[in-house]
């Protein structure tokens, strides 16, 4: 029995969350829709219709590149992939063959043995094709055909086969998923399909060097979950065969949901010859530093750099980080609620916990409410009466610029001296109760 | 009032409207006549959409009456070639395929026409998808030359040029690809122009070859071409490969005569040319030196590998804008091709395929830049040439049939300016026996004004268009 | 290319294409790719007449381009894009209007099997 590294690389396909699809102006929102009622004559392909480049698709799609470090082209172009199929209205896809937007990159992921820089190959822009489904209509096997996927913009970014396990691969498409989240350019959803993994599987000798001369392309997993556990499966296929001496044939397998397999799609063999050549309804493109420097501004704090520093500036654990950054809202409201907590000055630490553990629904309760939740949460705790009268004494005795400007109308000067006596408190006192008692002393 | 719509042009038939000296519905009425009779003698109409013509002269008719301002293409019967997607009017493409197919939107310049309130008297038969230049790649019959009904019409544009020749109309569209409107001009003794391309925009007109394809159209004068140019050209939104640039009158200048313009002949045009041909052509450039032109001898050395780079980017365009065609969303499936498209998405597959793009297509496109350089070093020196359009004389009906590269070599003068982009007129230039010939006048880039003005010039002079078929 | 054997292959081709265009057309290969159905009577006129079209456009084989950029779009124009807004789509029967086969919205084909 030999020992196999497994190698593995990533095709992943996210559609691009813009108002309207990548080459005409149908909405691109075609979820849940009725089927065929998000198209007109240039997504259903019709005789006659030209495409129009949606320009921000395309900042999008440069936007990622850039997030994946990587190289930014100056010239670019749309291209003709020709092949056959039925939910290809046109019979070519528009797509870019040898002027992708992006050029290589790398994007670092966390692996048992460290942090490693898996590298990208390409990111290019292309459009979605229609969906099928099959179905039984009068007794009769048929596929039925939705175009209002058709044309919306999908980006495809493709990585090196450089992963060598499935928890790999899976870390790298979720970190994928993070940053796209992030730049907010799509839900990628893999669910919904608007993000979708096609990882290629091979296994070569351990301590080999040199690729495998087959390889396994993946389909049909819509959960990462599915992705691992497909991958898993695969490599442990592959043992067998080259085990019994034998070389796995380079196929496309789809993941079987119901029997936990891969297995062999065998479509017509010859679609790997896609007669590219430039679109020539499209005119090419020319970007200088200056776009890029403004898309680059566009970008917000990415996950690797905001983990960076909220350790450093927070001095929370990993863990702690990991968990707050994981999705950039999660990590703003953490950040908002920081800002809302110093007046009652609440330990960081108190929040991140109360944010990690009781897991608010950051969509309904604001910061300032959560904030104000532990606040009185803390007044079981509060100071008594006497603890209370010293220190509104003292901060009394320290402001009597506040104390005159008060007895003149000023009503912002009561709501100071409140913080004040609230912040002496270490927030342990009803800010409602001091402003209370102090327009009663001050009368 | 009694008219012979013979004898008209889109100028006077607009000033017989205008003065409403005749109704737009009586027009409508005498040229639909025409158009069902001699289309049983020439099966020029693949389609004659009457009611929809009836409408649309009606409305002219209420504009009129109500003193509307009269655009000069007002009440203007034209015939549309049925390569251009007319809502709710079949387009067939002349082909099998699209037999029955009934289009949900408007071409851009379809749109246009309907805004300048022409009015379509019906889709004209041509080569399927306008592959071919004799007519004969219809999958609905040939049409005939009204000048010799035993002779081609020319191609694709077939039923176009014959439609307005026999005066069944006052103007006809049509798309160039590699000669597609000039050589059937030239058969048919008519205007036609193939514009700079991106002049006008391509958005609904069924694609052949999409960075060849150049939309025009047919009339009978020098005037009635740029009035419809003034109404089709400019920007437009859904065609990204159409220039910007505001909306023209091209008839602006169009009296300007030649006097010190600079024409060159271009000598590869000329040197192997039918000596009938060569001296009927010879003989207007004479005319034109009469009128003050300077003519002298230019070269464009590239010409000769003019349709063999065609044959290369034309078929591989083809062969991915024909993948729609799959029976699905529209029409019937890929069997139901005719014997040319099938020719043509083989050759273009092949070209593309695996191992061959180096060899074919990209070696094409970089002939095609020496083809264009060659022409923008002669434009730097003149400004226009003159060449002829068409190596023979219309040929008869069958004659190339059997011969793929013998009918795709009658594209040898007309695929330049396709491959080039730039704009080019077919304008009548006299006649050998009763068979027309016509002349390609070729300016730079967006220098339609320029040969609307030379051609104007010789027009003037000579009249060809006042020589009618006799259809009787 | 995703076989190096094939790769290989093709490469072989390309260059007896160039050498001698007129020796190498696989039609039925080509027919395939094209997903057009051809009578064996059609490929062999075919064949004869794509050589015959081949031997003509293998002229340009003559023209020195080793300098010479392939031409990008005629018209030079760059950059010409669209805002991302969006337009009233068409209605589901006008999408359907011209379809041979339909059902409950859908366009109907002929079950494509992709799993065995």
């Amino acid at each position: 029995m030999s020992s196999y590294q497994p190698i593995i690389g990533l095709e992943v396909h996210i559609e691009l969350s813009t108002k309207s699809k990548m080459f005409c102006w149908c909405s691109a929102d075609y979820f849940g829709t009725d089927p065929n009622t998000h198209t007109c004559p240039i997504c259903l392909g019709l005789p006659g219709a030209m495409p129009k480049a949606n320009e921000l698709a395309i900042k999008f799609a440069q936007k990622l590149g850039l997030a994946l470090n990587c190289q930014v082209q100056l010239s670019s172009k749309f291209d003709r992939k020709n092949y056959f199929y039925p939910d290809l209205a046109k019979g070519f896809q528009i797509s870019q063959y040898d002027l992708p937007f992006s050029g290589k990159g790398h994007l670092e992921i966390d692996t048992s043995t460290g942090r490693r820089a898996i590298e990208i190959t390409r990111a290019h822009l292309e459009e979605d094709t229609g969906k099928l489904t099959h179905a039984v209509v009068e007794g009769e096997k048929v596929t039925l055909i939705d175009f209002n996927r058709s044309g919306v913009p999908l980006m495809e970014v493709v990585s090196e086969p450089q992963m060598n396990s499935a928890e790999e691969a899976k870390t790298y498409a979720q970190k994928l998923q993070q940053i796209v989240r992030y730049l907010e350019i799509s839900d990628a959803d893999m669910e919904k399909g608007s993000m979708r993994i096609e990882p290629n599987v091979s296994l070569r000798k351990a301590g080999g060097k040199s690729l495998p001369g087959y390889k396994v392309e993946l389909k049909n997993i819509n959960s990462f979950k599915f992705a691992q556990a497909a991958i898993e499966y695969e490599i442990k296929r592959q043992a067998e065969i080259l085990n019994r001496q034998e070389v796995p044939t380079q196929e496309t397998r789809g993941w079987n949901e119901q029997k936990s397999q891969t297995i062999s799609q065998r479509t017509k063999e010859l679609a790997h010859d896609y007669r590219y050549f430039p679109e020539p309804d499209l005119v090419p493109f020319v970007f200088d530093q200056n776009y890029f420097d403004e898309i680059k501004r566009g970008i917000p704090e990415l996950p690797d750099k905001k983990t960076e520093r909220f350790i450093r500036e927070y001095q929370l654990s990993a863990y702690d980080v990991e968990i707050l950054t994981r999705d950039k809202n999660t990590a703003n409201y953490f950040e908002e609620a920081l800002r809302v907590g110093k007046k009652f000055e609440i330990p960081t630490k108190h929040i991140a916990n109360v944010i990690i553990n009781k897991k608010p629904d950051i969509e309904k309760v604001l910061p300032a409410e959560l904030i104000e939740g532990i606040v009185s949460a803390r007044k079981a705790a509060s100071i008594g009466q006497d603890e209370l009268e010293r220190i509104m004494r003292e901060v009394l005795d320290k402001n009597p610029k506040a104390i005159e400007d008060y007895k003149k109308g000023k009503e912002n000067a009561i709501m100071f001296l409140t913080g004040q006596i609230v912040k002496a408190a270490s927030g342990k006192v009803d800010a409602k109760k001091v402003t209370f008692l102090l327009k009663e002393r001050l009368k | 009032m009694k008219v012979d719509v013979t004898e008209l042009t889109i100028k006077s038939a607009s000033d017989l409207l205008a003065k409403k000296q005749i109704k737009a519905k009586e027009l409508t009425e005498a040229f639909l006549k025409r158009a069902y009779g001699l289309n049983k003698k020439l099966n020029c109409y693949i389609t004659i959409s009457a009611d929809v013509a009836q409408k649309q002269a009606e409305k002219v008719d209420k504009l009129i009456a109500d003193n509307q301002p009269v655009g000069p293409t007002l009440g203007i019967p034209i015939a549309v070639k049925d390569m251009f997607t007319t809502r709710g009017i079949k387009t067939t493409a002349a082909s099998r395929v699209l037999e029955n197919y009934m289009p949900v939107y408007d071409a851009t310049v379809i749109s246009r026409l309907k805004e300048a309130n022409t009015i379509f008297i019906g889709k004209t038969n041509q080569d399927a998808w306008a592959h071919g230049a004799s007519g004969e790649n219809s999958d609905f019959g040939p049409t005939k030359n009204p000048y010799d009904l035993i002779r081609v019409p020319g191609g694709s544009s077939s039923g176009s040029a014959a439609a307005l020749a026999a005066s069944t109309c006052l103007a006809a569209t049509g798309t160039d690809t590699g000669g597609s409107i000039r050589q059937p001009a030239a058969f048919c003794n008519l205007v036609g122009l193939k514009p700079t391309y991106g002049r006008v925009s391509r958005y609904g007109i069924i694609a052949m070859a999409s960075s060849l394809d150049a939309i025009g159209h047919f009339t009978k004068t020098v005037y009635d071409n740029a009035l419809i140019l003034s109404a089709t050209a400019g920007p437009d939104s859904f065609d990204a490969t159409c220039v910007q640039g505001a909306a023209s009158d091209y008839t602006q200048g169009i009296h300007g005569g030649v006097k010190g313009l600079k024409i060159g002949l271009p000598r590869e045009y000329y040197e192997n040319l039918d000596e009938k041909i060569k001296k009927t052509i010879l003989t207007a450039v004479k005319k034109l030196e009469g009128l003050g032109a300077k003519i002298e001898e230019v070269s464009l050395p590239h010409t000769e590998y003019g349709v063999a780079t065609y044959y290369i980017i034309q078929p591989s365009e083809v062969s991915a804008n024909l993948a729609r065609y799959d029976g699905i969303r529209f029409g019937r499936d890929r069997s139901k091709f005719g014997a040319e498209a099938k020719r043509r998405i083989i050759l273009g597959t092949y070209a593309l395929s695996a191992g061959y793009y180096d060899a074919f297509y990209l070696k094409a496109m970089k002939v095609r830049r020496l083809i264009r350089e060659d022409f923008l070093k002669v434009f730097r020196g003149v400004d226009v040439t003159i060449c002829p359009t068409s190596p023979t004389l219309p040929f008869c009906l069958g004659q190339k049939v059997n011969d793929p590269l013998a009918m795709y070599l009658s594209d040898i003068y007309t695929v330049t300016a396709n491959l080039v982009g730039v704009p080019s007129l077919n304008i009548p230039c006299g006649f050998i026996g009763h068979l027309p010939v016509g002349m390609q006048i070729i300016g730079p880039d967006f220098s339609e004004k320029l040969l609307y003005q030379v051609g104007y010039a010789y027009e003037q002079e000579t009249k060809w268009y006042e020589r009618k078929p006799s259809l009787a | 290319m995703k076989n190096p054997k094939s790769a290989f292959r093709l490469e072989t081709r390309s260059k007896r294409a160039i050498r001698n265009p007129k020796s190498v057309i696989d039609i039925d290969y080509v027919a395939k790719l094209a997903n057009l159905p051809l009578t064996s009577s059609e490929k062999k006129t075919f064949e004869k007449q794509l050589k015959d079209v081949l031997g003509y456009v293998s002229k340009l084989q003559k023209v020195d381009t080793r300098k010479v950029e392939p031409i990008g779009h005629i018209t030079g124009l760059v950059n010409v894009l669209r805002e991302d807004k969006t337009r009233p789509s068409i209605s589901q029967q006008e999408a359907l209007a011209n379809a041979p086969k339909t059902h409950n919205g859908f366009f109907e084909v002929d079950a494509i099997f992709e799993e065995e």
